[in-house]
């Protein structure tokens, strides 16, 4: 019994160490003064001041352009791959390809893009943050479709080519169908990390199509202000909002199955 | 009779085509993606390790070897090595908080567990910029913690608690605790408690139980743990720069440097080399070890 009182030391103190910091960022968000480290009584003033900053709102369409775009991409190529390591290939070759962009350092794929867009010479943008981004959401849906198909049950597909479907009706009405949960996961996955992304982008943008997080680098290298405490209270209130909501969709279906 | 081998050999056929069909639509347009934007500039930057750069930057396509026998000028291997003490310090300390903590998440009971394992990955899913920019806040000359301190009396002017090594492990720590932790988890919640269980009859003291079967037992679940803090650790140029003053201080800022400062393509491909190198034998240990358990 002492011991494990022992342990519940280092319990805490990972609790207490990853929720000080965001409690006293919420805390500041709503500071009535200038200061972003003394707390002057309440008020919501850093907010208005966000919601006048064009360069925010710039940012976040822009992210939200990357994500929408590259996970449907990296959806697509994602699903299609993954069925077909799976299914047509016994090649772990072409397995480790389909994983290597989830294991490969951030650094080293912006790097290596950033010199691949200027060797062909291709300009920087929207589209070739889009593009980066497609890589990683493609091995990530790739993995997660994945292991829904290993665990899926040939038989229909068996029994629907006996049956005499043709190879894309069974992929359509028999394996897709089936799939499907997987591929919704999937898509979320590659969809919050592009929202959050930030050293692929910071390497593939062009400095006039900043992404959130690149213009959120910008203010913090800048300076701290309650206006980046503000920002951060609505980006972790809307982080923990879809990851409890995740948390229950998952119990929900789990349920259900 | 002649009738049926020859539909038998056409069927055969078809089958095999619509096979290679089938690995054309699934496999091909992935693949392609994955060749031509990650293969192709990995492919490049290894190359680029052998040439040599241009006066105004880009690529002379001379070969040489001068840019690995840079990479053993002791300025640069400095920085290589002081990235594997302050990256393998940040994997240390998340194991040593990750481990107990890991552990008595799995003890839990259920409902608790749920709460405590969401709770430990939900900092993860908030922006990574926004969790370094609140440890500028705290950790700053007028910040919370230095306030705290001298309110108590403990000290008579603010420290300077950013802008040092220290902050940089303490940030590496902060970001990829959830990374330590989920593994350990996983390994831990795995093992079957009738062999602490058998341990502890056959006379086993709690320290013994621990060092002779639940540590072995995880001991897979440890590696990645470590691997899985020690990679984004090691090639991380944010944290260093933002909680570490902004020198060159870790391999990551360094390669940054050199493809946007310096613009020496050549020597910067080396340096992620040197960092890929690091990485690969890493993996590879960590593989041969879960081979053996």
């Amino acid at each position: 019994m002492r011991r494990s009182r022992l342990l519940y030391v280092p319990f805490w103190v990972s609790y207490v160490f990853l929720y000080t910091p965001i409690v006293v960022l919420v805390a500041m968000s709503f500071n009535a003064g200038e200061s972003p480290y003394v707390h002057e009584g309440f008020s919501l003033d850093w907010y208005g001041v966000l919601a006048q900053n064009e360069r925010i709102r710039e940012g976040l369409v822009n992210t939200l352009i990357v994500a929408v775009g590259s996970t449907a991409l990296a959806t697509v190529l994602g699903t299609l791959l993954a069925v077909g390591l799976v299914r047509h290939t016994r090649s772990r070759t072409l397995d480790a390809v389909g994983m290597l962009p989830a294991i490969l350092p951030d650094l080293v794929l912006g790097i290596g893009l950033l010199v691949f867009y200027a060797t062909i010479r291709s300009t920087l943008g929207l589209h070739s943050v889009l593009l980066a981004h497609t890589v990683f959401g493609t091995a990530f849906v790739t993995a997660v479709v994945r292991t829904r198909l290993t665990h899926a049950d040939t038989s229909l597909e068996e029994a629907s080519r006996d049956l005499g479907a043709t190879p894309l009706t069974t992929f359509a009405r028999v394996t897709l169908p089936q799939l499907a949960p997987g591929i919704v996961a999937g898509a979320l996955l590659a969809f919050t990390l592009s929202i959050d992304e930030f050293v692929i982008a910071f390497f593939t943008s062009a400095p006039t199509t900043p992404t959130l997080p690149i213009v959120i680098y910008s203010m913090v290298r800048f300076g701290v202000t309650p206006e980046i405490n503000a920002l951060a209270t609505l980006l972790l209130l809307v982080s923990f909002t879809v990851v409890i909501v995740a948390q229950r969709m998952t119990r929900l279906t789990e349920s259900l199955s | 009779m002649t009738r049926s081998t020859v539909s038998g050999a056409s069927v055969r056929s078809r089958a095999r085509r619509s096979r290679a069909l089938g690995r054309l639509v699934f496999l091909g347009p992935g693949l392609t993606y994955l060749i031509v934007l990650m293969l192709i500039p990995l492919v490049l930057l290894i190359g680029f390790t052998l040439f040599r750069r241009g006066r105004f930057g880009g690529v002379v396509y001379e070969v040489t070897g001068e840019n690995f026998t840079r990479l053993l000028d002791p300025l640069y291997l400095e920085v290589l090595v002081g990235s594997v003490k302050l990256a393998g310090l940040a994997t240390l300390i998340t194991l040593l908080i990750g481990y107990p903590t890991a552990y008595l998440i799995a003890r839990l009971p259920g409902k608790w567990k749920t709460i405590a394992l969401v709770a430990i990955v939900l900092p993860f899913w908030t922006n990574f910029l926004i969790r370094i920019y609140a440890w500028i806040v705290l950790l700053s000359g007028p910040g919370l913690v230095n306030s705290a301190l001298l309110d108590m009396g403990l000290i008579d002017k603010p420290l300077e608690l950013l802008y040092n090594q220290g902050t940089i492990v303490v940030g590496l720590v902060y970001s990829y605790l959830p990374l330590m932790v989920l593994p350990l988890y996983a390994a831990i919640e795995r093992l079957d408690p009738q062999l602490r269980e058998a341990s502890a009859n056959l006379g086993a003291s709690p320290a013994r139980t621990f060092a002779s079967v639940t540590l072995p037992l995880t001991l897979p679940g440890v590696l990645t743990g470590c691997l899985f803090v020690f990679v984004p650790s090691f090639g991380n140029f944010i944290i260093p720069e933002l909680l570490g003053g902004g020198r060159s201080i870790m391999v990551g800022n360094l390669i940054r440097d050199q493809f946007l400062k310096a613009r020496d393509w050549p020597f910067g491909s080396t340096l992620v080399l040197a960092l890929l190198a690091v990485l690969v034998v890493l993996l590879l240990l960590q593989a041969w070890s879960a081979r053996r358990a």
